[in-house]
């Protein structure tokens, strides 16, 4: 079983927690892993992307060849389409819908979703908002929503936010676990 | 032992720390600072008194780290490429010393994704004629740690450790190994090797050229250069560090046809390099970097059996190396999925809103329209943004800001404003300031003191605090060292103050303070 996942999104989205997560995840069920990504740009508003592989067998390349990707994983809906180039044929793509405006050339949103909408395989939806009435974050609702896609118990997700954010005191843990179950639920 | 999940950076500073390293002297720099910062917040480190610092500049790191060799124990260096020209000098004589149980990382960025060049390393190491070692994973890269300091160790030899982007930033599984101790403190074996009068140095650089057999025979026998055979004798494929991972990319179980020459460890394997050339009808080269093996295997006259890769752009000769290359490179390019939709725009990095920066440019920009024959000398750090607002005129290295300002000032260019950061003029800004102050240079040179390092993830800077007296001290007319604080508020003063020193004939320094708002969060949320 392989999965090849780009995670992107914009700094401060908070998607390189989701990718520690899932490599946890990955991690304690034996699976193999490697995840990269390109530090610096995050905390100035730039995109940012990582690429996440995990598989039973031995991984080669630190980074997902472009046609290969099983799952591209966004914070931002103009940023998933960024990284379509990276799609493979039967690929999903799961993002937020809620658009992140600090460039003074923003598209019109509209466009934005014409694109998305005309993807084989694609979930777009306010994960913010999701997550606002949990005084959650969005990145844990779109992992929750990514899961069936990871093809990963979901036990194990649960499990390692426990592990990852158990530091953080329950009353984070359950607010992430809340945020990550109503992002499964959603569609 | 269960796996850790390490980038590559990670990987490498935790095998110092197993392998009984005792001191490492560092710059920060992308993509290598993570080695360092991983030391330096490591409890078991702490628990073994490891020494771990942030230096000045690459060249004060790599000598105090002979320094550590010099004493007997076990050193690390760590720096991104362009790092290396700074420590040249220390990096060349360490290799005429000989100096035992050094080991020199640096991190190579092809692609620059955060660099003015795509240098590789591995020329500098080769030129030194010292061992290199280029892991191709994280597992590796922690492994010849341990190896690295053992070579160097027996053959009186630094070592070049050398490592891209790729594997640096990327995690992967690593099991360590057993806990090794630190050296004792000692003298070195030949103290006369650390005086490189000619009359020592000449007979340091024939025993260096008189190792050289040897080092070779390290290659050949560590077991880290593979000699791979294949069913398919139509070509031979040499990879070097990482891009053995892409070939395999391309077969199903990462079984290729070809036989392949897995190179990670320098000099290169004379025997298996023959072997192959022997065997096939001609040879692809891949490397994530310069074609650093392959000017060596296809030779100047270009005689003998077809040699591919960057020269004859088979692969791209520029940017990094990745599996769609190598498969264009095969004859089978890889399907992409879609193309970008026009629809989508730039997202380039910009400064924090809030940064100080931006006010100070803001406070540049708008004196400047009064001297359309005026020019601002950027330099190396988050401030290098400032082009994106049309505020620099150039960015070319560490400290040039300075210097550039004074050789265009002495040209005539008026006014000539050089933009500099606090680290990066600790790092090598000052310097530039003496020749400006031995020179009388009509130059402004601008500080910007936002209190830390902080493009390479909030580093200290090592003038901090200090700024004002290490200007006073070099020279430069109190009267004419002006501070403000970088604000909206402050922009009509901050305007009085460059007008003044505009009209000034002489050094003047201005030095905007306000701390960096990421690490002002970083220090409110500390003090909770």
């Amino acid at each position: 079983m392989k999965k090849d996942i780009i995670l992107c999104g914009v700094g401060g989205d908070g998607i390189v927690s989701v990718a520690k997560i899932i490599s946890d995840a990955a991690l304690n069920l034996g699976m193999n892993v490697k995840q990269s990504e390109i530090h610096g740009m995050s905390q100035r508003g730039g995109s940012v992307f990582s690429h996440l592989r995990i598989s039973s067998d031995p991984i080669f390349a630190d980074v997902i060849p472009e046609g290969k990707a099983d799952i591209i994983l966004s914070s931002e809906p103009m940023e998933a389409l960024r990284y379509l180039p990276f799609l493979a044929p039967d690929g999903a793509v799961i993002t937020n819908s809620d658009p992140f405006i600090n460039i003074t050339n923003y598209p019109d949103i509209e466009k934005v979703n014409a694109e998305l909408a005309k993807l084989k395989k694609c979930v777009s939806f306010n994960a913010n908002a999701i997550a606002k009435e949990l005084n959650a974050r969005g990145n844990m609702v779109l992992l929750g929503a990514a899961a069936p896609y990871l093809e990963l118990p979901f036990e194990e997700l649960e499990k390692a936010i426990k592990a990852i954010f158990g530091r953080k005191g329950d009353a984070v843990v359950e607010t992430n676990i809340k945020a990550i179950r109503a992002g499964r639920d959603a569609k | 032992m269960s796996k850790l999940l390490l980038l590559g950076d990670e990987a490498i500073a935790q095998a110092f720390i197993d392998a009984g390293g005792s001191a490492i002297n560092s710059y920060p720099g992308t993509p290598s600072t993570q080695i360092t910062e991983y030391v330096m917040k490591s409890k078991q480190a702490k628990e073994q008194g490891v020494v771990a610092n942030w230096c000045a500049n690459e060249k004060t790191a790599l000598e105090a780290s002979i320094g550590v060799a010099y004493s007997g124990k076990r050193a690390m260096t760590c720096m991104k490429h362009v790092g290396l020209n700074v420590c040249g000098d220390p990096f060349m004589n360490a290799s005429i010393i000989g100096t035992k149980g050094v080991i020199i990382v640096v991190a190579d960025d092809p692609s620059m994704f955060s660099s003015q060049d795509e240098q590789d390393s591995r020329y500098y190491g080769h030129w030194a004629m010292i061992p290199m070692l280029e892991p191709s994973n994280q597992q590796e890269a922690y492994d010849m740690v341990y190896y690295g300091y053992d070579l160097s160790e027996q053959m009186g030899t630094p070592i070049l450790m050398r490592i891209p982007t790729r594997l640096a930033h990327s995690r992967a599984g690593v099991e360590r190994k057993p806990v090794r101790a630190q050296n004792p403190l000692s003298s070195p074996s030949d103290p006369k090797s650390y005086v490189l009068l000619p009359a020592n140095a000449k007979n340091l650089y024939r025993s260096l050229i008189d190792k050289q057999p040897a080092f070779t025979k390290a290659s050949q026998e560590s077991g880290f250069n593979q000699y791979i055979p294949g069913t398919d004798h139509k070509r031979g494929i040499i990879t070097t560090g990482i891009a053995f991972n892409y070939l395999q990319e391309n077969f199903p179980g990462g079984k290729c046809p070809y036989p392949v020459v897995k190179i990670t460890q320098y000099p290169l394997p004379f025997d298996m390099l023959s072997k192959l050339y022997d065997e096939v009808e001609e040879i692809l080269v891949l490397e994530d970097g310069q074609p650093f093996v392959e000017e060596h295997i296809k030779g100047f006259l270009g005689k003998g059996k077809p040699v591919h890769g960057r020269l004859d752009e088979t692969i791209r000769r520029d940017g990094e190396l990745n599996a769609e290359k190598v498969a264009i490179a095969l004859g089978n390019p890889m399907p992409k999925g879609p193309a970008v939709p026009e629809v989508v725009t730039n997202r380039p990095p910009a400064l924090c809103v809030g940064c100080p920066h931006i006010d100070s440019y803001q406070a540049v920009i708008d004196v400047m329209k009064k001297y359309p024959n005026g020019r601002v000398f950027g330099d190396i750090g988050c401030y290098t943004l400032g082009f994106n607002m049309g505020a620099i005129d150039t960015t070319v290295c560490m400290g040039a800001s300075v210097t550039m300002a004074k050789g265009a000032a002495e040209m005539g260019i008026f006014p000539a404003i050089g933009v500099i950061g606090d680290g990066t003029f600790g790092h090598s800004g000052m310097t530039g300031l003496l020749d400006c102050v031995n020179e009388k240079a009509n130059v402004i040179i601008m500080i910007l003191d936002n209190d830390i390092t902080a493009m390479t993830g909030g580093q200290p800077s090592s003038a901090n605090q200090k700024l004002f007296n290490i200007c006073k001290g070099l020279g430069v007319d109190p009267d004419h060292i002006r501070t403000i604080v970088p604000l909206p508020k402050n922009h009509d003063e901050f305007m009085k103050i460059l007008e003044e020193e505009i009209a000034y004939n002489g050094v003047s320094v201005i030095i905007p303070q306000r701390v960096c708002i990421v690490e002002n969060k970083k220090r409110i949320a500390a003090n909770k």
